[in-house]
């Protein structure tokens, strides 16, 4: 149950995009039409459920104030929290890598319509935010970690979807000249991100 | 004057206008909207990432002839790691409540599209010297929109700057209301959206034929 509220939460109320704003740099670049940014949404919320529960094991038995406790009592006191940063960016950099091979090897045509986007994962903010915000708030188990991964994805696709429809409509509008493009797409984005807010009382 | 030469000098001051990194590049948005709610951390963030821009394009630069092509990017995520890491136990031990206030975007300069972007783009292929004063330019590029972003997010949404008092208390006696609105992460977005049209209305070579 608690896990459910969590993911709903995570889809709407705290929406990466709508409310943090991660991942908007291929949220912009991506959003040009709905097929492929389908398959960026799947392919971050893939990332982000496997890097997510990877990242809290580690966070918890290795880089945590006394995490390594389990090694015996001469490790009680190590504190490695100064090197999450570097350990969480290398999980997510190698695991992308490792997607952006399985995918090449079994779904071609996935690979090709991706392109350059699918090793720009490792750098998406909303996949390195999800494990920051995982390590901020302190889940209680690998669980609560997961669906919170699994929510934050979905919530990402949700987002890039929508804008992505609204865009392939927007070709008809006449939109004035020095708004064209970029301009209009934050301003989309302002506006959706207005409506997610009306989400916020949501408490299951 | 040999110090400036006219390539370094475009390397300096192009982001700031022409090249600027969010509002032409589109790069780095994710972080210069969600630390502008307040001016003080918005200046905090900007002089981070101008400092990790510039030293991560020194030291790549520095090692773009050993970097093996293949894992460039690993090599590249390392050391931007590495060096978020010190800004951030630095803003820990001086700047606690400003840190507190950034919360994980600090972090988040890792992942910033700036710092990758320039990294690629410019610091594989030229020397250390044009790629620092690239680093600076790019991060003062991106540190003025987060400031302006920042100065009207803070005025209209508390009629504060810096946490002082601007709107005299006059006006608050007269019906004058903070519009608590701009204190909404949205709001960011329409301001840059606003930078963005200004922007493009000047500069009208930089306008899209399409939507």
């Amino acid at each position: 149950m608690e896990a459910i509220s969590l993911i709903v939460r995570s889809i709407f109320v705290d929406n990466m995009i709508f409310a943090y704003f991660l991942g908007m740099c291929s949220f912009l670049a991506v959003s040009k039409d709905v097929k492929t940014a389908m398959g960026l949404g799947i392919a971050v919320t893939f990332v982000l459920v496997i890097t997510l529960p990877i990242n809290y094991l580690l966070e918890n038995y290795v880089l945590k104030a006394g995490a390594l406790a389990w090694l015996g009592d001469d490790f009680a006191n190590v504190d490695l929290s100064v090197f999450s940063l570097l350990i969480f960016i290398a999980i997510i950099a190698s695991f992308t890598q490792i997607v952006e091979m399985v995918i090449e090897r079994f779904s071609p045509a996935l690979y090709s319509s991706l392109g350059i986007f699918l090793p720009l994962i490792a750098v998406n903010c909303a996949i390195l935010g999800g494990s920051l915000f995982m390590q901020q708030r302190e889940f209680s188990n690998i669980g609560m970690a997961t669906a919170y991964g699994f929510g934050s994805g979905i919530g990402w696709l949700l987002a890039i979807v929508g804008m992505a429809a609204i865009r392939e409509k927007l070709e008809y509008s006449n939109v004035p000249k020095p708004l064209k493009g970029l301009g209009i797409t934050f301003i989309i984005t302002a506006l959706m991100a207005l409506g997610f807010m009306s989400f916020a009382g949501i408490d299951m | 004057m040999a110090l400036l030469s006219s390539k370094t000098k475009a390397a300096l001051l192009g982001p700031l206008n022409k090249n600027n990194p969010v509002i032409v590049q589109v790069l780095g948005i994710c972080s210069a909207l969600a630390v502008t709610s307040k001016l003080e951390p918005a200046i905090v963030m900007a002089i981070s990432v101008t400092l990790v821009v510039a030293f991560a394009n020194v030291i790549i630069s520095l090692l773009r002839n050993t970097i093996p092509n293949r894992i460039r990017i690993i090599v590249q995520l390392v050391v931007v790691a590495t060096l978020v890491t010190i800004v951030s136990e630095v803003l820990k031990a001086f700047a606690y409540d400003v840190n507190k206030q950034l919360s994980v975007f600090v972090g988040l300069i890792v992942t910033n599209c700036i710092l990758m972007g320039r990294l690629e783009a410019f610091a594989l292929g030229n020397g250390p010297w044009p790629s620092f004063l690239d680093g600076i330019g790019n991060g003062l590029g991106y540190g003025w929109i987060l400031i302006v972003v920042g100065f009207f997010r803070e005025l209209l949404g508390s009629g504060t700057l810096m946490g002082h008092q601007v709107i005299p208390q006059a006006f608050y006696d007269a019906g004058y209301q903070d519009n608590g609105l701009m204190m909404l992460a949205p709001m960011a977005i329409l301001l840059v959206a606003c930078i963005i049209w200004v922007h493009r209305t000047v500069n009208k070579e930089l306008q899209e034929e399409t939507n």
